[in-house]
């Protein structure tokens, strides 16, 4: 009966989001008080359903009920708990769960955080988010059921969990992203409200920005986990492929950076008002499209769980819907909301616009590598795949030209700032970048282009961004005095930068050092890799839960000296799937990674070996920007209630 | 011209030019990393350039994947269900590689029908076939089948 309570639950969820959609909306256009007061208990209702019925498909895994096809297909009576658990997201049905569960969630938590907003503006925007909450419902209800039963021929045993997939990075890596895709849909409620409303002031704002703000921050650790992830689990030492499942998570990120910096303006200066709408807009569509690239299966990838054509179709034409609606509504009514703006190009608005513009840039040309193949392969041009090369011709070169713009940007003034400041912080800049690209790369025995370009760029924002921390904190009795008193908002951005500069470090010295070689190996064999000899040890056999393991031993010394010892695995699963464990020692200087390949003969092995100085970093930095995120949260201007006065017209220039 | 107007036009005509030079490199770049995929007959047809980096995929025939003993050297015969085609690969073929199943190769087309690849991918999951490898195996058949018919054809009085 469980599965069928599931069920119930989440049909009563989509005929509350129903409501929730309407009835709030009309009651803001109707000046209805009651009806506006509906959308707050109608938020929580939806929750408490959605969370009954994923916790229903979780008791029906936990319970290894096969009658369920979902079940049957992703679960297995053999699979640890938490893989038990971790499988209710491990396919298409349970993840477009979890994402309805993280949206009505998302959701819940502006209804119970915006009692100081107008409750015109807290009743659109949850009806907005009910609108979206509809649409994935419906989407889960009429095309990809979990709940659908398999009777009377209930299997006796599961398919199991794809092997991929049954590792700690999959545990919190989906949840996370969609808490990042999703938590976007907050912002563009926001936008679409602000629109539907007509005002755009210093409270809408204020109450924007927290709420991208930690969006951005979980969609940065979905990334960074998932680029993780293919790190140690593919067994291919790489930590980013350019892949369309990728780039359909890094392309929201983009946008959202662009509209967390463009917020900024909004607050503080009132311009870029439409600018940000659009972005909030883009950012969620944005996310949306890189759901139906995942889910429809138009895309080859880890992620593509089925090819249903009308899976396809649904999500196509909701995003039309979205998309087409939301940008006819800002056609109509952003004109509306345009302030004259007046700023020096050296100002922090000139620059936080050139930023926006690369940011685009980088986005339009990610967009273009990856919807051509799909287009093209619709339109019969051929099947086509884009290779890193074109990714990394244009991403590279940008986020250089970011990295510059975001040392000075960031110390500029608001309106315009003197020449001198400015030309004295570029060349405090440049005399730490220039001989950082010169001296630096030498650490790794030899000086390469990439790295040099990097590490110049990581040197430039280190440099410019402790100084101004430095001046910033110059004005109080004491150093520490002055640290303490720099606000939330500051030290969030302080942070976010350092771990952009952290994570450019990374990606030039990973790209430009590290050493591979695939090797043929006897036991007692030794190979050098990067100085490291590496001594293979032959392999045993061992058994887990639900697989058979061969186990590899390697013992790596450098000079002699013993630095690890490592185990990498070959699995074969119950299901006849065969799955590389790495064998990875990690270090902040480098990463030593081993892989065995496949059984050449009796007592031989085809081998890989890396050696991987700073990979580490990349990671650092995406945790670095995220930290950053929620610290800028923090800051006591959000806590603060906006003054009533504060909040001007959207048809009033601020002062 | 009013200031504000003449700076407003240098704008529009600045981002003109700026994103014309963008769409034009970014296009330029695409067609110089754009792999197209082929199957073993069009391969076999000549209808492939040499000297571009391709994609071939298809089903590795049973029994025709040989190591080169004492290096990482290995070769193995993709087919469409009609034609087929030698690749050679030096390096560690993918976990879920092997005889019978799905594969993709990238590389170059060396002297004649031979790839030389620099990169093999399997499916990812038992269930699942890629597909470009889907739909080159069905036009495959067909032709096959075609083929068949057409012989059956000409030999009937």
């Amino acid at each position: 009966m469980i599965p069928e309570y599931g069920h119930f639950a989440l049909i009563l969820a989509l005929c509350l989001s129903l409501v929730l959609a309407v009835v709030p909306m009309l009651g803001a256009t109707l000046g209805r008080p009651l009806w506006m007061a509906s959308a707050r208990p109608l938020a929580f209702g939806q929750l408490v359903l959605v969370a009954i019925s994923f916790g229903c498909l979780a008791a029906a895994f936990l319970g290894d009920d096969f009658s369920v096809r979902y079940v049957a297909q992703n679960g297995n009576s053999l699979l640890p708990v938490y893989y038990k658990i971790s499988a209710v997201w491990g396919a298409h049905e349970g993840s477009l769960l979890l994402w309805v569960l993280v949206l009505a969630g998302w959701t819940a938590a502006v209804a119970a955080f915006s009692r100081e907003l107008p409750p015109e503006l807290v009743a659109r925007v949850l009806a907005v988010m009910g609108m979206i909450a509809v649409g994935f419902h419906l989407f889960l209800l009429l095309t990809s059921n979990p709940f659908e039963r398999l009777l009377p021929m209930a299997p006796a045993e599961g398919r199991d969990l794809n092997p991929l997939l049954q590792d700690f990075g999959l545990i919190v890596h989906p949840p996370l992203l969609y808490m990042g895709y999703v938590g976007l849909s907050v912002p563009f409620a926001f936008a679409i409200a602000a629109l539907l409303g007509g005002r755009m002031d210093v409270a809408w704002t204020r109450w924007t920005r927290p709420w991208t703000n930690i969006a951005w921050a979980f969609l940065t650790i979905g990334i960074t986990l998932g680029s993780w992830w293919a790190y140690y689990e593919l067994g291919w030492g790489g930590w980013w492929f350019w892949d369309p499942v990728e780039n359909a998570s890094f392309m929201p990120w983009l946008i959202a950076t662009a509209l967390v910096h463009s917020l900024a303006v909004t607050e503080k200066r009132g311009l870029f008002r439409g600018w940000t709408l659009l972005l909030a807009i883009f950012a969620f569509a944005l996310s949306l499209l890189g759901t139906f690239m995942v889910r429809s299966g138009v895309l080859t990838s880890v992620h593509a769980f089925a090819s249903d054509p009308t899976r396809g179709v649904f999500v196509l034409a909701f995003l039309g819907v979205v998309i087409g609606g939301s940008l006819l509504l800002y056609g109509l009514r952003a004109p509306a909301l345009r302030v004259p703006a007046s700023f020096g190009w050296r100002s922090r608005e000139a620059f936080v616009l050139a930023n926006n513009g690369l940011l685009a840039v980088i986005t339009a040309v990610i967009l273009l590598g990856t919807l051509y193949p799909l287009v093209a392969d619709v339109m019969g041009w051929g099947k086509i795949s884009v290779g890193p090369p074109y990714f990394n011709s244009f991403f590279v070169p940008l986020t250089l030209a970011l990295a510059l713009l975001m040392g000075i940007g960031a110390l500029l003034q608001w309106k315009d700032s003197a020449p001198a400041p400015m030309a004295r912080a570029a060349g405090l800049g440049a005399l730490v970048a220039v001989p950082a690209a010169g001296l630096l790369p030498w650490l790794w025995g030899s000086w390469q282009w990439g790295a040099a370009l990097a590490l110049a760029a990581t040197a430039w924002i280190a440099a410019l961004t402790v100084r101004d921390l430095w001046r910033k904190s110059a004005f109080a009795p004491s150093r520490w005095q002055g640290l303490q008193r720099l606000r939330g908002g500051y030290w969030g951005m302080v942070c976010a930068h350092l771990g952009i500069a952290v994570a450019i470090a990374g990606a030039g010295v990973a790209s430009s050092y590290s050493v591979q070689q695939d090797v043929r190996m006897e036991p007692g064999d030794t190979q050098v890799v990067a100085g490291y000899e590496f001594r293979f040890d032959g392999v045993t056999a061992r058994d887990g839960p639900n697989y058979h393991a061969q186990i590899g031993a390697f013992d790596v010394r450098r000079d002699g000296h013993p630095v690890a010892h490592l185990e990498p695995e070959k699995r074969r699963y119950q299901g006849g799937q065969v799955m590389t464990e790495a064998g990875i020692d990690a270090g902040l200087g480098r990463d030593l990674y081993v892989v065995l390949g496949e059984p050449l003969d009796d007592t031989a092995w085809a081998v890989r070996l890396h050696v991987k100085p700073l990979v580490r970093w990349l990671w650092l930095g995406g945790a670095l920007i995220a930290i950053g995120a929620v610290v800028a949260v923090g800051d006591r201007r959000y806590r603060r209630p906006v003054p009533v006065r504060a909040a001007v017209s959207a048809n009033v220039v601020g002062p | 011209m009013h200031p504000l107007r003449k700076r407003r036009l240098l704008v529009v005509v600045f981002i003109l030019v700026v994103s014309s030079i963008g769409v034009a490199l970014a296009t330029y770049a695409l067609r110089q990393n754009m792999n197209l995929f082929y199957t073993p007959s069009q391969v076999a047809a000549d209808t492939v350039p040499g000297d571009v980096r391709i994609r071939v995929g298809g089903m590795v025939v049973r029994g025709s994947l040989t190591r080169t003993p004492g290096d990482l050297g290995v070769s193995f015969r993709l087919t469409d269900g009609n034609d087929e085609l030698l690749v050679h690969y030096t390096g560690i073929l993918p976990d879920l590689f092997g005889e019978g199943e799905a594969a993709v190769a990238a590389g170059y087309l060396r002297s004649g029908r031979t790839l030389e690849a620099d990169q093999v991918l399997a499916k990812h999951d038992e269930n699942y076939t890629p597909p470009e490898v889907a739909d080159a195996m069905k036009t495959g058949h067909a032709a096959r089948a075609a083929r068949d018919a057409g012989a059956q054809g000409s030999s009937a009085p």
